[in-house]
């Protein structure tokens, strides 16, 4: 099984290290990945930004840097998200239907396609999953607090099997986090509003780091609590699986 | 203003907004309590989005069918293209009959078309009877909720508000004692009303007759004491079948505040001997947003209110930032459809979250819509700079070579500007850090590690 490996931009620019474990975790599994030097974005932020028709481009460039693996497979639920689902804006092409077909987030890839839950994981901390919202609702990595069904969550299924690790309930378990992309600029305070409400319910219920499926949300999270000094870090659910010394 | 200024503006005082936000996620807590309850839930939220699809799909035999059926039962049925049309019917009706008292229970439709100003200044009385909606009259504000017109107003000043108006004692903000305060207020005004009306929850094609669901038994307290009962709907609010009004009444009241159902859901099929009852059908847009494939299933909407209650950004910035008659998510493709230079800011309040998409009774994909619009609006409102880097960025995402000269360019921008500039100069550094910039790139260690 030959695995693409696809990073956000701003995990390739600002946080290498949860790129880096994504690929060792991977690997670890027995798995061979290649990591396409010549890959870019998405699209997404200008789609989401209304922009829809000027992210063709980048859907093509995707899925012709993409098209020759077995799975593509990302640490961030909410680019994938955008595969999945919004490349329906471009000409029909095998290579976009391919890859919308076998991109997957990581969790969702370790659960369903490799079934396995258990990685072999350390890592000695009280620990809150924030859920990304567009893993969740949009590729349902989990059940929402909204909907009526058995209770499940591919994120947490792994981290339960992490040893060492203490998993926290939060008052509110999935409540948006207030990143949304440009959502962060455009509404810039309620953005950071709805980010320090996630940030309190964590700490308060003891919680010593937050992790999460999409360093987006982790990146807007990080850059309050450093900005405020909180007592609480942030670990993308990655370098978490690939943590394997106490 | 757009929704940010006014978000910014509410967002100043967070002991305000903590409790907003409380107060209506105490809601959305009572409605996963409600709905928990119900066996096949999912399932009845799918029976009610299929029925709703085809009523849309078949709404111009089902509205003939209803207006037939209404006839023949004695009710007088009147059609309105649009607000204007509306308004004028109420008050050629009212001025038929002399009626110069008006009692009205809850309907976001009359919000819609402005009608209790529009028949005020024609010289009739029009008193909201619905509780939240009368505190919100006398202090002469639109409805902040759909639900809960008032909920942006502490007891407090409620207790004020009823003290400057109505010459009372103050309670000191006892909801139980200014509850019967404002129920000797409502008495009075509903024993002098000449005619009543009420909103239209459920239309029922089969008969001809209609259902409206109230907490406080307003509607019916003015539809039985006055002669004149008119009750406003919009088009959409036609069900086929008597047996289909089950699965609805099931799904709204649990979804818009947990209760397995509203107190009073009343009935009505035809006017009491020697009293008149109107029916007043509106479109109002309506059938505009019908002959948009993408946005129709807005119609769906049964004005439960929970993707309000649900969505952070509501309960975070409250009803009036979104300068809309009907606020929060269903409002925000809801807007842009009746007037998108108005409302263009309000699909971007969002971050997509959707937990309104999830929430909604009828199966409203409200954050699709809600991605859709943006792809309406930003090509056509966007300022000439911002489509300029969405065309700059799109070209880049399509080439590597670009893509990285960009990158670096970006973040060795990052790396050597000091922290105190991003700090006040970016709207991203006002509340929050930059990411620190590691030293070299996921890239970079790829091709050094790697390839070589």
């Amino acid at each position: 099984m030959k695995v693409g490996l696809f990073l956000p931009c701003y995990i390739d620019q600002f946080y290498p290290k949860v790129g880096m474990d994504t690929l060792q975790l991977l690997e670890r599994l027995g798995l061979e990945v290649v990591y396409p030097t010549n890959q870019t974005c998405c699209g997404q932020p200008i789609a989401n930004a209304g922009f829809e028709n000027n992210s063709v481009k980048a859907a093509f460039h995707f899925a012709e840097q993409f098209q020759e693996f077995d799975y593509v497979v990302s640490p961030s639920g909410s680019c994938v998200y955008h595969v999945k689902n919004h490349y329906d804006i471009t000409p029909d092409s095998k290579a976009i239907e391919k890859v919308r077909g076998n991109t997957y987030e990581l969790c969702d890839f370790l659960v369903n396609i490799l079934k396995i839950t258990d990685v072999g994981a350390i890592f000695n901390h009280k620990v809150g999953l924030l859920q990304s919202c567009h893993g969740l609702r949009g590729l349902r990595l989990g059940k929402s607090s909204e909907q009526v069904a058995d209770d499940y969550s591919v994120c947490t299924d792994l981290l339960r099997r992490v040893i060492g690790i203490e998993l926290l309930n939060l008052s509110r378990g999935d409540e948006c986090c207030g990143f949304g992309g440009t959502f962060s600029i455009t509404e810039a305070p309620l953005s950071v509003k709805m980010g320090s409400d996630r940030i309190n319910d964590h700490l308060k219920n003891g919680v010593e780091v937050i992790t999460a499926t999409d360093m987006s949300c982790l990146m807007h999270m990080e850059g309050i609590i450093r900005r405020r000094k909180l007592p609480i870090r942030i670990e993308h659910i990655a370098s978490i699986l690939n943590s394997t010394t106490s | 203003m757009s929704h940010p200024k006014l978000a910014n503006i509410f967002l100043k005082n967070e002991d305000r907004v903590n409790w907003h936000d409380k107060a209506l996620w105490f809601v959305r807590e009572k409605r996963d309590a409600a709905v928990n309850k119900v066996k096949g839930w999912e399932e009845l939220r799918e029976v009610a989005a299929s029925i709703k699809a085809n009523v849309l799909s078949n709404l111009d035999n089902y509205l003939l069918q209803f207006e037939e059926n209404a006839i023949k039962n004695g009710i007088k049925v009147h059609w309105a293209k649009n607000a204007t049309e509306h308004n004028e019917i109420v008050l050629k009706i009212l001025q038929e009959n002399g009626a110069k008292h008006l009692v009205k229970s809850k309907s976001m439709l009359t919000e819609e078309c402005g009608l209790n100003q529009y028949l005020e200044n024609s010289g009739i009385e029009v008193i909201d009877t619905d509780l939240g909606e009368r505190i919100v009259q006398l202090a002469n504000e639109p409805p902040s909720h759909i639900v809960l017109p008032a909920i942006h107003k502490r007891k407090e000043e409620i207790d004020a508000l009823f003290v400057e108006k109505w010459g009372i004692k103050g309670g000191n903000g006892n909801a139980e004692y200014l509850t019967r305060e404002a129920r000797k207020h409502l008495r009075e005004k509903f024993l002098i009303a000449d005619a009543a009306i009420t909103g239209v929850n459920f239309a029922i094609a089969e008969n001809g007759g209609f259902v409206v669901c109230t907490n406080e038994g307003n509607a019916d307290m003015g539809t039985h004491l006055a002669n004149i009962h008119i009750a406003c709907m919009g088009i959409e609010k036609i069900i086929p079948k008597m047996e289909h009004l089950g699965v609805f009444l099931r799904l709204l009241a649990r979804s818009a505040t947990g209760q397995p159902i509203t107190t009073y859901s009343s009935h009505f099929f035809k006017p009491r001997p020697g009293t008149q009852l109107h029916v007043v059908i509106v479109d109002n847009g309506r059938s505009q947003l019908l002959g948009r494939p993408e946005f129709r299933k807005s119609l769906h909407c049964i004005r439960c209110g929970a993707c309000l209650n649900t969505c952070p950004v509501f309960r975070k910035t409250g009803g009036y930032s979104y300068e809309s008659v009907i606020p929060g998510p269903i409002g925000s493709i809801l807007g842009p459809g009746i007037d998108m230079e108005k409302y263009n800011s309000l699909p971007f309040a969002s971050t997509l979250c959707g937990s309104c998409t999830d929430v909604c009774p009828v199966k409203i994909d409200i954050h699709s819509q809600l991605y859709k619009w943006r792809q309406i609006i930003s090509p056509k409102k966007g300022t000439s700079i911002k489509k300029l880097a969405a065309r700059v960025t799109g070209k880049i995402f399509g080439n590597p070579i670009l893509f990285r000269l960009a990158a670096t360019i970006g973040t060795g921008f990052l790396r050597f500007l000091p922290g105190s500039l991003t700090k006040n100069l970016t709207a991203w550094g006002k509340g929050r850090e930059l990411p620190k910039v590691p030293k070299q790139s996921f890239r970079d260690w790829y091709i050094k590690n790697r390839k070589e």
